[in-house]
């Protein structure tokens, strides 16, 4: 069984993963759209790996206001 | 396609395109690998006349408003019609705003009746003023079984017996309220008539028609005037279908496009520079006698297709890209905000035509449209059909504020005739925005007039709308300014908000300011966040009823300072 801890650290490494950055760079804390300069599509992009990663679905709308690790962190493991 | 002269309103028109084309397909809803659902004309027709019926039997008639606030999926179409049928207004809003800003757009709109997806509508029941809403119906699509719905109606379940009255209405009679912008302050409520969209249709068709078969895939939202047009009443009236997925991811889009053989779709630059972005990754992880052979076929391409496009030739000719977007991919559109020719020409180069386009909500979505004949990433094309355009005040080289007219133009701003005689004048929409026409007819768009930013999302950001999430910082007074006004400049990409900070008398700006910025700056969606900030030690000038003089303090920092006085957040 998934904590919250452990769901945001591995949302970080997949961030880290799937944007090509090193994992250390990468906060939970952290606007995403700001310490990765992405937008909101590409954002978009990272929910497919984490529903492989879960194996969960999550619809878009969960991003929606969403722009910490954190909070999304929180959003999945409500899922899960 | 329908000769759309011969009606006077949408209900009509959509109803004779479900009578004229029973068996072919009209709506197809895609989700991650599923299909949830799929519509012949005969089917969306008889999912939607019983809700129609539903809608009479609970008083919907003519002139009732009703909004819709869901994501792209078949329920957004299907109810949008039982509206016109009911010769209803139809109230589209954006899903994507928050529960406080669609509080206040529903109570601006007065509707009456509310459609609203699950999701939505539970974080619409969690803002404070969404206490104060009294919609007669409510209607929630996909709630979950048991779920607590404080006296709104299942939509699934809201159906009547029996035919419904179809409602005719004149050309005149407004057909949408759609929000153009003004969700912090003062909404910008553009009522636009039945003759508006049938025009605009007649206006669109020839560069972009639809035939039974054509499919157009759906992303941008619905509510948007692109899409209004492009993924319901251009594909509807045409014979063709619309597809939809609920699920709007990268991976999924591609995907669709070989499973769907989709013909058009329209985007925003944003998207059309991340397929970009994708399409070069890809190029540059060839090998390189492939990346070469590559080069050479769009060197061809572009020289053959210079003068107009030829898809059988680029098709032939790059083959492999094609067949990725499906085969069938007549053209992309772009529009909702400024595209760089790099991006266009990209596309133009792999024999993929973009149709550049610029438009706005006010005049029912395209002022002008690039035929591609010839190819000219530059401009953003000639007025459509039936469009006027012309440049006020034009400076030496041309450039002035660009007027439109047509049927097109909307009626006017929902209960705001101030802004509605500050924005048509003699029958001319004035757009704000600086352009010039060239000696081909074609316009160049060269910046803005007014005070506001539109981002690569096709987002109309103005100052006065985000400077709420700001209030109570330790200054005296604080402004948003677009830097384009602040500093004007000839061009519209990667516009940004600068933030003039004006400290208390005989104190400094807090050396944490950054910090308290930013902090505010994570309240907003990421597209509407300040860039930077400016320290102003002069008062700002005021009104009688101490507004901001907006113009007259620009013009101060104008003269005194320049984009280097700008702190980055």
């Amino acid at each position: 069984m998934n904590t919250i801890e452990t769901t945001t650290e591995e949302i970080l490494q997949l961030a880290a993963t799937h944007f090509k950055i090193t994992r250390d760079k990468l906060h939970p804390d952290d606007d995403f759209f700001k310490t990765l300069g992405i937008n909101s599509l590409q954002a978009l992009g990272l929910l497919t790996r984490i529903e492989q990663h879960f194996h969960i679905e999550l619809p878009d709308y969960e991003l929606q206001g969403v722009s910490d690790f954190r909070t999304l962190a929180e959003r999945i493991q409500s899922r899960l | 396609m329908l000769d759309l002269r011969q009606f006077d309103s949408l209900g009509a028109a959509l109803g004779a395109a479900l009578d004229r084309w029973p068996d072919e397909i009209c709506l197809i809803e895609a989700d991650r690998d599923r299909e949830n659902a799929r519509f012949t004309y005969r089917q969306f027709k008889e999912a939607a006349l019983p809700l129609a019926r539903a809608f009479e039997d609970a008083g919907l008639g003519a002139g009732s408003r009703a909004a819709i606030l869901m994501t792209n999926q078949s329920k957004w179409l299907i109810s949008a019609y039982a509206v016109f049928f009911r010769g209803g207004v139809l109230v589209p809003l954006d899903y994507k705003l928050t529960a406080a800003e669609q509080c206040a757009l529903l109570a601006h709109s007065k509707a009456e009746f509310l459609v609203v997806e699950y999701h939505v509508w539970r974080a619409l029941m969690q803002a404070e003023d969404s206490k104060t809403l009294a919609p007669r119906v409510t209607l929630v699509t996909e709630a979950p079984p048991g779920a607590d719905l404080r006296g709104a109606q299942r939509w699934e379940e809201f159906r009547g017996a029996g035919e419904p009255t179809f409602v005719p209405r004149g050309r005149k009679d407004p057909a949408c309220i759609v929000y153009s912008s003004g969700t912090g302050g003062r909404p910008k409520g553009c009522v636009l008539t039945h003759e508006n969209y049938l025009e605009q249709c007649m206006a669109v068709a020839p560069v972009f028609p639809f035939w039974p078969g054509a499919r157009y895939l759906s992303i941008i939202p619905t509510n948007h005037a692109i899409d209004f047009m492009g993924g319901f009443l251009m594909p509807f009236t045409g014979g063709g279908a619309v597809v939809h997925l609920r699920a709007l991811r990268p991976e999924f889009i591609r995907d669709a496009f070989t499973r769907y053989k989709i013909t058009y779709m329209a985007v925003v630059p944003l998207i059309l520079k991340n397929l970009q972005q994708g399409l070069k990754e890809k190029f540059a992880a060839l090998p390189r006698s492939k990346r070469r052979l590559l080069g050479a076929l769009m060197t061809a391409n572009r020289a053959l297709t210079r003068r107009q496009p030829h898809l059988r030739l680029s098709r032939a000719l790059l083959g492999d890209i094609h067949k990725a977007f499906g085969g069938g991919l007549r053209a992309l559109l772009v529009g909702g905000a400024f595209t760089e020719p790099a991006t266009i020409e990209f596309f133009h180069d792999l024999g993929i035509p973009i149709y550049n386009g610029y438009g706005c909500t006010e005049a029912c979505t395209a002022i002008t449209l690039n035929d591609l004949k010839p190819f000219r990433p530059d401009t953003v094309g000639k007025p459509v059909r039936g469009m006027e355009i012309q440049i006020l005040a034009p400076d030496a080289e041309g450039v002035g504020e660009v007027a439109a007219r047509s049927k097109t133009v909307m009626s006017h701003y929902l209960d705001d005739p101030e802004m509605t005689a500050e924005t048509i004048v003699d029958g001319w929409l004035m757009t704000g925005d600086l352009g010039r026409v060239d000696a081909a007819g074609h316009l160049q768009l060269l910046g803005r007039k007014k005070n506001m930013i539109v981002t690569e999302e096709g987002k109309n950001i103005y100052p006065e709308d985000i400077e709420t999430a700001f209030e109570g910082l330790p200054v005296k007074e604080f402004c948003i300014f677009a830097a384009n006004y602040l500093w004007p400049a000839r061009g519209m990409v990667g516009e940004k908000l600068v933030l003039v900070l004006h400290p208390e008398p005989g104190k400094i700006i807090p050396a944490d300011i950054a910090a308290r910025l930013g902090e505010r700056n994570r309240r907003l969606p990421n597209y509407k966040r300040a860039s930077g900030y400016l320290v102003w030690e002069r008062d700002f000038p005021l009104t009688a009823s101490l507004k901001i003089k907006r113009g007259e303090l620009a013009g101060q920092i104008r003269q005194s300072l320049d984009r280097e006085a700008v702190v980055p957040l």
